[in-house]
């Protein structure tokens, strides 16, 4: 029923944006993927979009430009293709869903504060580490305040393309603000470490906090529901280890497996921030279609 | 200078490595004391950093007592003819970090990647030659890879405009035929400098170091006292001794160094510096040497032996920087009791 739906399209078919069209097209219950772009022919996701009969071009953010039906667009580029693109969509009225750690628009994380910014014209879905590991930092922060908040996300080699390397510090620094912003750590530190072991690993993510009040159980009962939120997106998003007190610090360990349908298991780096980007472009699509939840 | 005898340039890594022995708990006081030592001796170049690096101070690695700031600061200061060298694991520490520690006098840029990942150091290798500085490229953990993948890597230093690229044998895992073979490959393979940096977890930071050397390796890191992650890295004084006698030119006086290590550095060691059993089985299972102090807390906290925890790391191939695998896995062992 297309015409309940908002025309979205993506830009970018990496296995980010080739992942995100699997999804939409599987899952998406307010939104209609009219087209994909990109801007070499011979990319395996345009192939893809062909063969799942997805529009799409290799000219690209103007092709997505030029169909004035699309409202929401996603990017899965760059960070510096990003800052050009974001200009290009908000003078074209299209909302952006950057996938980038750009980091222009306000940070959103889909349990966490996507109510306050339902509207921007630009959400950011600042990194993979981030969407993993500030709903656990902002479950402990409802419970005390957080001083002071440090993760380390450890990602397969395979699952880290040429964006993600050459970027890096972005990465680290897009994901301290991230813990900051919307965890609510007064300060937020952030390691990213890259493994190559054959089998891949999963994604891994340990959340070291250090906390004003040692509520014990409180911080574990908070943990565990916000477990359970961020499962309702990213099926594979698991607790490794439970918090763990030692004097101010609470160590929190957190995998996340991918739902293997584009990309393999092992990247549930790349599964949490397209899962990411799929409940936010359905929030939007629905409050466009005038649907309150 | 006996002109005739190969020079071997010693990168002094007490105050950096070192630092894991000590848990980072160096103040500026013993920074400066142990530079101005060091560059007494004729020690050509000095490094100083957190143990993991710029911006290493962290739960997963330790809070220093003093800021990296504050120690480049000191070094420098302390410096009058050494270089000064920082440390910077892309990942952990930024540009910004390195800006920060050009801005307090370091001269010398190491950038270390876990040995088949060096294409995240692109950014940070160009911003220091952007910045006038000597920069270095180091592939940690190379026992885990054969001499032709770290030749490929190495290269890609060489192509963002590394000086020299280090072989780190991190786990001190090496024994001198593999130190030869990687040194030997990238040796023939780069036209610019190889490094080399040991562990001593099996007793062979001195003997692997004259390996390299030997294959052609022209830069070394040594720890006065033989300070460091796991059992420690080369130990300098001996190494001065040993280059001598093996017919290499290090610049540094021999005496003065063994008095900086019985007079400036002994008294501010913490712990001895052997191969105790955990240390052996860093270098028996190849697992990253800075591991060490964390795992006998782990295994204290969790009261799991520290063993244990060491072959299982070993077997799940961590790499340099996994710190937090430790707990994990202690965590795990314990709750299977």
């Amino acid at each position: 029923m297309p015409e309940k739906r908002i025309n979205v399209g993506i830009i970018g078919p990496g296995n980010i944006g080739t992942d995100l069209m699997y999804k939409i097209l599987k899952y998406s219950k307010y939104m209609n993927l009219k087209m994909i772009v990109g801007i070499y022919a011979t990319s395996d996701g345009l192939k893809i979009a062909d063969k799942l009969g997805v529009q799409n071009s290799s000219e690209g953010i103007d092709a997505l430009l030029e169909d004035k039906s699309i409202k929401i667009a996603f990017d899965a580029t760059t960070a510096s293709a990003h800052f050009k693109n974001a200009k290009l969509l908000k003078e074209a009225g299209i909302r952006a869903i950057d996938l980038t750690p750009a980091a222009i628009g306000p940070y959103v994380c889909p349990v966490v504060d996507i109510a306050a910014h339902v509207d921007a014209p630009n959400i950011n879905l600042m990194t993979c580490g981030a969407q993993a590991t500030v709903p656990i930092v902002a479950a402990i922060g409802s419970v005390t305040k957080v001083p002071y908040a440090e993760i380390v996300a450890t990602i397969s080699s395979k699952s880290a393309g040429p964006g993600t390397r050459q970027n890096i510090d972005e990465f680290t620094q897009t994901t301290a603000r991230a813990l900051e912003k919307v965890g609510k750590a007064e300060k937020g530190k952030a390691i990213i470490i890259l493994n190559p072991a054959e089998p891949p690993i999963l994604m891994r993510n340990t959340i070291y906090t250090a906390v004003k009040e040692q509520k014990k159980d409180e911080i574990i009962a908070a943990v565990n529901k916000m477990v359970e939120k961020v499962k309702e997106y990213v099926s594979g998003y698991r607790l490794r280890v439970p918090p763990i007190f030692d004097d101010e610090k609470v160590t929190t360990m957190i995998e996340v497996e991918g739902a293997g349908e584009y990309l393999p298991k092992y990247s549930g780096n790349l599964d949490i921030e397209t899962s990411a980007a799929l409940a936010v472009g359905d929030l939007i699509a629905r409050r466009m279609l005038g649907k309150e939840a | 200078m006996k002109s005739n005898r190969k020079f071997v340039r010693i990168v002094d890594n007490t105050m950096r490595d070192g630092s894991h022995a000590v848990r980072h708990q160096f103040t500026v006081e013993d920074v400066t004391a142990i530079a101005s030592a060091l560059d007494d001796a004729g020690v050509p170049a000095i490094e100083i950093s957190h143990g993991d690096g710029l911006a290493g101070h962290s739960f997963q690695y330790g809070f220093a007592r003093c800021s990296d700031e504050e120690k480049i600061t000191a070094v420098k200061k302390a410096a009058k003819k050494a270089k000064v060298s920082v440390l910077l694991l892309p990942g952990i520490g930024t540009r910004e970090n390195l800006q920060k520690a050009v801005e307090c006098g370091a001269q010398i840029a190491r950038i270390a990647t876990h040995c088949t990942e060096a294409d995240i150091s692109e950014q940070h290798i160009k911003l220091s030659k952007d910045m006038g500085l000597e920069v270095f490229g180091l592939l940690m953990m190379s026992h885990m890879e054969p001499p032709a993948k770290l030749l490929e890597q190495a290269k890609l230093y060489e192509s963002y405009g590394a000086d020299a690229v280090y072989l780190m044998d991190s786990a001190g895992a090496m024994v001198p035929d593999a130190a030869r073979a990687r040194v030997s490959a990238l040796k023939n393979g780069l036209k610019i400098q190889v490094g080399f940096h040991a562990h001593n977890n099996l007793g062979l930071g001195i003997g692997n170091t004259l390996a390299a050397v030997d294959e052609g390796a022209t830069i070394v890191d040594a720890c006065v006292c033989g300070l460091g992650g796991g059992a420690g890295n080369a130990q300098e004084e001996v190494l001065v001794a040993a280059l001598d006698r093996a017919g290499y030119e290090t610049g540094i006086d021999l005496y003065k160094i063994m008095t900086v290590a019985e007079e400036v550095v002994t008294p501010r060691m913490t712990r001895p510096q052997i191969i105790d059993k955990a240390a052996l089985a860093l270098g028996y299972s190849g697992v990253y040497s800075s591991f060490l102090l964390h795992t006998y807390r782990a295994a204290e906290r969790f009261k799991v032996a520290p063993l244990d925890i060491l072959m299982e790391l070993g077997k799940m191939r961590t790499v340099g920087g996994q710190e937090d695998l430790i707990i994990d896995v202690a965590y795990k062992l314990a709750n299977k009791k």
